[in-house]
């Protein structure tokens, strides 16, 4: 550089500049009280920006689409056909969200996440929710600045192994090698159930699913093990399903639900109620066929959910219609369910304790009134 | 405008002057530097804060929890984070130890065999080197692990070598070599034998100098090294015994186990860094001028003596500092273990530690100054022994 007063100019800059876009945030922090973040953060970190509330609605609504964080490809859950296009229970219940705010359930991107990375995905503000089969434990809801929307899907943690191992119980693993995936509570639970009974066994964890369920399929372990839901879908990719059995024990409670970020209750109510909705609509036998005629229909329950009385959409920032588009878009949890996972389906999956709570199931919504 | 002029600052206090000049560049880029970091490390805390992010590193006392399927040191599912973080650390370590000691000696002999007259030999090595550096890594270690895997029977069908060598998908089972009293005779033995050799090879190199006089100090040393022990292990009364493994109903239990997960990682990493360090060894050796060799020849030493004492060690000069990259290659890679299932730093705790506490910048921050710390020790290691061999000029 030859002009000296250029060089010192520059000197100075790029030693004051970077102190000036330092200064001022700390000091609009604390003259703030609660605080805003100055552009200059929100430009460096687009995903750190203060979600207060009705944020994320709002940056939802000006990006024009919904980002879900989904699984990288679980049968019945999260997965792409052919052609790319996702289907799934977590899939719909993101669609149904997007349904809720845009009255469009196609308005939404999936993210598929490894379940190492999800939690950090979330936290960054990657994705605006994460719907991906992930269970909903103390230490996740408290200790990682999350919010759990409720139970999307009652599972628990089980075993499958070869039919010719004779093996008909858990307990008599004692001394098996059991492959799995890491940066699951599976892990855990695993090791839990064997200390408790102090049997002896070997833990392989593999990165991704499909190279556990391929070393598995090799013979290098005596027994894979995931949700029970999980380990119906893994079978269909194993060369001869039908020599693998699950074995009937569930040794973990297994509560799936959608996930979402502190420090935005309205995100946080239109994640939880339209959860609530799906399953309302269940309840009081609104499905995506009969709901151009449900509209009419005189049940106050009704009239309520399908937003013909009171304004439910309006307090969590959406329109009156949104429990139409929703079932209109995905239908409601019961058409999900057996669309996705349900007898008819390759799983095969029985409602079980996933069956609403008037049929002998555990699902249970709050009313919307 | 008279002032005292002092050594190297000609002009004092002045914009001309070119010490001032860089003082206020260099204190305005560390600023900037400062100015930077604070930033980040403020936006994190406010982010961490506003999330309810729980920080610091108190969760390595907490129990673990888990299992991990090949420890060098003792762990059980009640040991802490910190534990599990040192057994995947040993893990990684050994794996980058054994894999360099073999990619290098590998390396060498692929650098030479491309150098070779033997039209075959040379061609050999020159499709390894071709094959192997121009598929992605991870690939090969898929291709390892199942490869290594597929063939293997299952433990009940397992393939007995020898009595209590077995082999399975559940990885090479060896006897576990139990020591009894009196085999510190047998260690005490092998220890005087080293330091012996060591001394007589010092010595006959010291006597070579002054007379020129050679003594085979190299074989006596190694028959040594041998024999000793030897005899310590008959007067001992063979001190060990081995502890066989035995067969349950899914799998061995006691013995020392060689998972398959190891030896294909071991494998793939071997196979992989020895073919760029036959290439670093191939030009080390090129960049030797001919006359060297026609030299030493002309001077009457044998073949191998020219290659030992003459061709090497220049080579050396050119082969180490590119060979210290492919080692850090070699550790850092090392981490790919987490795709098939070994227990490595990464795996253990970037991985299940990571997913279970949630400490995301921690673990992180963690490993990643494991891995710089290895770096630099063997960068440092290496600059060391570079700087040994490095030309002296006289």
């Amino acid at each position: 550089m030859r002009n000296p007063v250029a060089a010192l100019l520059l000197g100075i800059l790029i030693g004051v500049g970077g102190l000036y876009f330092v200064l001022p945030y700390d000091a609009a922090a604390v003259l703030a009280g609660r605080g805003t973040t100055p552009a200059t953060a929100v430009e460096t970190e687009p995903g750190a920006e203060r979600s207060g509330a009705g944020e994320t609605l709002r940056r939802v609504m000006r990006r024009g689409f919904l980002q879900c964080g989904v699984s990288q490809g679980l049968a019945g859950f999260s997965s792409p056909d052919e052609r790319g296009r996702w289907s799934g229970i977590d899939v719909d219940y993101c669609r149904a969200i997007a349904a809720a705010i845009f009255g469009d359930g196609e308005k939404v991107r999936f993210r598929p996440l490894s379940a190492k990375d999800r939690f950090t995905a979330l936290q960054s503000g990657e994705v605006d929710i994460l719907s991906r089969n992930t269970t909903w434990t103390m230490s996740r809801d408290t200790q990682l600045g999350f919010d759990f929307a409720g139970v999307i899907y009652y599972d628990g943690q089980a075993f499958m192994v070869r039919k010719s191992s004779g093996i008909t119980k858990a307990e008599q693993l004692a001394g098996a090698t059991i492959c799995t995936q890491t940066g699951t509570t599976t892990e855990l639970n695993l090791a839990d159930y064997f200390r408790g009974r102090g049997l002896d066994y070997r833990v392989l964890s593999f990165e991704k699913n499909d190279e556990a369920i391929s070393a598995y399929d090799q013979g290098r372990c005596d027994g894979y093990t995931t949700d029970a839901s999980g380990l119906y879908a893994e079978r269909l990719k194993m060369q001869r399903p039908e020599d693998n059995i699950v074995l009937p024990e569930i040794i973990s409670k297994e509560p799936l639900g959608p996930v979402i970020r502190q420090g935005d209750p309205q995100w946080a109510d239109i994640a939880r109620w339209t959860l609530s909705a799906l399953l309302n609509a269940e309840e009081l036998g609104i499905t995506s066929k009969n709901i151009e005629e449900m509209r009419e229909s005189e049940n106050p329950l009704v009239r309520r959910l399908l937003g013909a009385e009171g304004s439910y959409g309006a307090s969590v920032g959406l329109g009156p219609d949104w429990v139409i588009d929703i079932v209109r878009a995905v239908g409601n949890y019961g058409e999900i369910f057996e669309r996705n996972v349900g007898v008819d389906t390759p799983l095969g999956i029985e409602r079980g304790l996933n069956a609403l709570w008037t049929d002998g199931g555990v699902m249970y919504a709050p009313p919307i009134r | 405008m008279q002032k005292p002029v002092k050594r190297g600052s000609g002009m004092g206090i002045s914009w001309y002057n070119p010490r001032v000049r860089s003082i206020v560049y260099q204190a305005g880029v560390l600023a900037a530097v400062i100015a930077v970091v604070w930033f980040f490390t403020a936006t994190a805390q406010e982010n961490l804060e506003r999330l309810n992010i729980s920080t610091g590193f108190g969760f390595l006392d907490t129990t673990a929890g888990f299992g991990i399927i090949q420890t060098l040191i003792p762990y059980t599912e009640q040991s802490s984070y910190g534990r599990a973080f040192l057994v995947g650390l040993l893990n990684t370590l050994s794996v980058a130890v054994i894999g360099i000691v073999l990619s290098t000696m590998l390396g060498f002999i692929v650098g030479v065999a491309r150098l070779s007259p033997n039209w075959l030999l040379s061609k050999i090595a020159a499709a390894y080197v071709e094959v192997m550096r121009n598929i992605p890594l991870l690939l090969q270690l898929f291709f390892w692990y199942f490869a290594v895997l597929r063939p293997l029977p299952g433990p009940a069908e397992s393939i007995e070598a020898l009595p209590g060598v077995f082999l399975s998908n559940r990885g090479l089972i060896l006897p576990d070599p139990v020591l009894d009293a009196g085999a510190g005779l047998f260690f005490g033995a092998l220890a005087a034998a080293v330091v012996t050799g060591f001394v007589l090879v010092r010595w006959a190199r010291a006597r070579q100098r002054a007379t020129g006089q050679l003594f085979p100090a190299l074989r006596v040393a190694a028959a040594l090294i041998v024999v000793l022990p030897l005899l310590a292990w008959a007067i001992g009364g063979s001190p060990f015994h081995l502890e066989y493994a035995t067969r349950g109903d899914f799998d061995f239990s006691g013995g020392v186990r060689l998972l398959p997960e190891f030896v294909a990682l071991v494998l793939g990493l071997t196979l992989y860094t020895a073919a760029f360090i036959g290439e670093i060894v191939r030009a080390g050796i090129l960049s030797v001028d001919r006359g060297q060799g026609e030299a030493a020849a002309a001077l009457g030493l044998r073949d191998s003596t020219t290659l030992r004492l003459v061709v090497v060690p220049q080579a050396l000069r050119l082969i180490v500092p590119p060979l210290t990259s492919q080692i850090l290659n070699l550790t850092k890679n090392s981490s790919l273990a987490v795709a098939i299932a070994y227990p490595d730093l990464v795996a253990v705790f970037a991985g299940t530690v990571l997913n279970q506490t949630g400490q995301a910048i921690e673990v992180i921050a963690i490993t990643m100054a494991v891995y710089l710390t290895l770096s630099l020790a063997t960068s440092l290691a290496m600059n060391w022994y570079n700087a040994r061999i490095a030309l002296r000029e006289r």
